[in-house]
């Protein structure tokens, strides 16, 4: 994906809700997309799906690489093929995905005869064990019924289930679990990275929870108000921050091992509004290490010599802050 | 900073909150009839928060609603002070209000989206009668300011020119402005962004000194509780499971269900992948179809016949914690 602006029209101004992100997502590998709700997480996936409102425009000069294809030279139809056949999605509210007046089994089977051309007794022999391979004890019940008799977490087990029915290539999960309680969410999470690996997807699994992608994921980028600010592997993100905004993202969630009554740190302000974001840097007026460059001009995504670990500052933890008369 | 944990007073042994055998029954169709809460007790002394945790529907709000008498729950005893705020009538509980107040999980529709700043924090004074205007436009200004909004840059704007967060701070000074003894909290951060989740976590651990305030916080995420409470309730189907000082809960749960829980909190921290307790796969009971004996039974890795049969009973198995149980994890 490269140099992608997605934008609304709204009768305030433009929303500039993508702001010029490029990524390159490897075969096999599970991306996290992380930031704080409003930052573009959503829109920036639903641009790769080709699933935008109609009020949304895309830059003329974005181009969406899949397997070398340019998505945006599709037509609506042949984008629908890809859908679900190449990409396959996942929301946060399961329902968004299935169809509440239709039997379980009868969503698998509809996609398995309309991508892949089975006949219905194939397709339900094969939705049979779909149903069991994303841990669903009694998969021949749980045909028979309709989405409101299954809990969220089984719920979202279908929804995991129809979006593996046709292999896809990649899977995008937009907060699987933020709905859900802790004790059904890290089984979703557990059976999609299992899944993941078996299949040789790659995956993006977008959420604002840092807990989430920290023992799930293999890469992470993190996202503040439609730019993307770091991006490394996980275990470099965690171990070596380098943005200031990821560094007080991680501070400001309380741990479990902390005391009763901790003062917890905290990031001052709130994020940009985006119609009208600040110049320069968008942390910039909560960034702690701000400088008047910082105001001014826009750090782009760039690596200081290690390789694969990209982020956008002008002085990223790690470096001296020298203090300037302010 | 680390406040008292234990009661202000320690010579005055009277919780500010005693709850008895709370139950919330709602009516579904002519005869079918849902028990969200049955059979609640806790205490909480002054200076202290209790925390509420649990998995979505185990009956939190519910249980947080019919403390506020919003409605009266459908049985049992709601202490305040030593006056049981079930049994009082109308017009004694509206004199009863200003002693305690509550805050929602969702900060810009608990707002009446028409009305002014000025107007919505004032309007808890307004319905007690208190104070003359004057009194009541400086009561206002004070809470705004201690809630960290500047009162003249807020006090004539209405909630929709506010963040969530700030829209929160607005609730927290409506709930403060009457200075209760008591503040409930549903869920108070669940809808904000985590970066001000902290700032309304600080503020209100800073507004529990400052206005010397007792607390039941309710919240799913239980790393934001072991941060803010003294200590912890654990409910699961309508029922308290466990209940024990926070340092111990997290550090010895007795109860199956909260090792559950507990084990399955995903940390930020790439090193350390939760090991969940493996739970029995199957039904999530719902509250209309509760199991028999013991509500987990269903999915709780170590039940045993009896677990089906007999409602354990909540027994206290050392100092300041108890559990309901038949066969408790520091038994072994
Ligand atoms: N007005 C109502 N009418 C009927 N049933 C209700 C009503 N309010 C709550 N319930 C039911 O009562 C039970 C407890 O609900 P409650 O809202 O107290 O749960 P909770 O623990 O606060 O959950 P959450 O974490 O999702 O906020 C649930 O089964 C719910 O469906
Ligand atoms: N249909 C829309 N019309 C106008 N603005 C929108 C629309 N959908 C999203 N936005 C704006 O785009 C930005 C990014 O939204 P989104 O991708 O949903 O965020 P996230 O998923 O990271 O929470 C937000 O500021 C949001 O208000
Ligand atoms: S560029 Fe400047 S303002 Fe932005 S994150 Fe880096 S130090 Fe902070
Ligand atoms: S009483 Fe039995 S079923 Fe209930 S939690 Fe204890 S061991 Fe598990
Ligand atoms: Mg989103
Ligand atoms: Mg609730």
């Amino acid at each position: 994906m490269e140099n992608l602006h997605t934008h609304f029209m709204t009768e305030r101004g433009l929303v500039r809700a993508v702001d010029g992100v490029s990524f390159t997502l490897k075969q096999g590998v599970t991306l996290g997309l992380v930031g704080e709700s409003g930052c573009g997480k959503t829109i920036l996936s639903r641009t790769l799906m080709g699933l935008l409102p109609p009020s949304a425009r895309i830059s003329a000069q974005a181009r969406i690489l899949f397997n070398g294809r340019d998505l945006r030279g599709l037509g609506e139809k042949q984008l629908r093929a890809i859908r679900g056949r190449e990409v396959a999605m996942i929301f946060q509210d399961p329902m968004t995905s299935l169809n509440p007046v239709m039997k379980v089994g009868a969503q698998i089977s509809e996609t398995l005869v309309y991508h892949l051309g089975m006949t219905k007794a194939e397709a339900h022999a094969r939705g049979v064990e779909l149903l069991r391979a994303v841990g669903i004890a009694t998969p021949e019940r749980r045909i028979e019924q309709y989405p409101h008799q299954l809990s969220g977490g089984i719920r979202q087990r279908v929804a995991i289930a129809i979006a593996l029915a046709c292999e896809p290539k990649l899977l995008i999960a937009d907060e699987p679990t933020t709905a859900l309680d802790v004790t059904v969410q890290s089984g979703i999470l557990d059976l999609l990275r299992e899944q993941q690996r078996e299949r040789n997807m790659s995956m993006i699994l977008i959420t604002h929870d840092l807990g989430v992608v920290a023992g799930r994921t293999d890469e992470i980028a993190v996202m503040y108000a439609g730019k993307m600010v770091e991006r490394a592997s996980t275990k470099a993100l965690f171990g070596n921050t380098r943005m200031p905004y990821t560094r007080a993202l991680m501070e400001s969630i309380p741990q479990l091992d902390y005391p009763t009554h901790t003062r917890l740190k905290t990031i001052s302000g709130q994020p940009p509004n985006l119609i009208y974001p600040p110049p320069g840097c968008r942390f910039a007026p909560r960034c702690s290490r701000a400088e008047a460059r910082c105001r001014e001009d826009e750090p782009a995504l760039d690596s200081d010599g290690a390789a694969d670990h990209t982020f956008a500052c002008w002085r990223p933890v790690g470096t001296p802050v020298v203090e300037t008369a302010a | 900073m680390i406040s008292e944990a234990m009661p202000r007073q320690a010579a005055q042994p009277e919780p500010v909150l005693r709850v008895e055998d709370l139950v919330v029954e709602y009516r579904l169709g002519k005869r079918e009839v849902v028990q969200a809460v049955s059979g609640v007790s806790f205490e909480i002394y002054q200076g202290e928060t209790l925390g509420l945790v649990g998995e979505s529907g185990c009956g939190k709000s519910s249980a947080a609603r019919a403390v506020m008498q919003l409605p009266a729950p459908t049985a049992g005893k709601v202490i305040l002070n030593g006056v049981d705020l079930a049994a009082l009538n109308n017009s004694d509980l509206r004199r009863q209000r200003k002693q305690f107040q509550m805050i929602f999980q969702d900060p810009i529709s608990s707002l009446n989206p028409r009305r002014k700043v000025s107007d919505i924090v004032e309007m808890p004074l307004l319905v007690m009668g208190e104070g003359t205007p004057e009194e009541r436009a400086k009561r206002v200004r004070d809470v705004l300011a201690a809630v960290g909004l500047d009162p003249e840059a807020s006090l004539d704007r209405r909630p929709f020119q506010f963040s969530g967060g700030q829209c929160q701070r607005i609730s927290i000074a409506r709930a403060l402005v009457s200075e209760p003894l008591m503040l409930i909290c549903d869920e108070p951060v669940s809808a904000l962004d985590v970066s001000i989740q902290a700032q309304i976590i600080n503020l209100l651990q800073d507004m529990k000194e400052r206005y010397h305030l007792t607390m039941l916080f309710i919240s799913h995420d239980l790393s934001v509780v072991k941060v803010v409470c003294d200590r912890v309730a654990v409910m699961y189907l309508g029922r308290v499971c466990e209940l024990a000082d926070s340092e111990t809960l997290y550090r010895q749960p007795a109860h199956p269900y909260t090792a559950a829980l507990l084990s399955a909190i995903p940390e930020a921290d790439p090193n350390r992948t939760p090991q969940p307790i493996a739970m029995k796969e199957g039904e999530l009971p719902s509250a209309t179809n509760p199991p028999p004996g013991c509500r987990f039974n269903t999915r709780c890795p170590r039940a045993r016949e009896i677990c089906t049969q007999v409602v354990p009973p909540l027994e206290t198995i050392a100092d300041r914690h108890t559990v309901a149980c038949h066969f408790p994890l520091t038994a072994d």
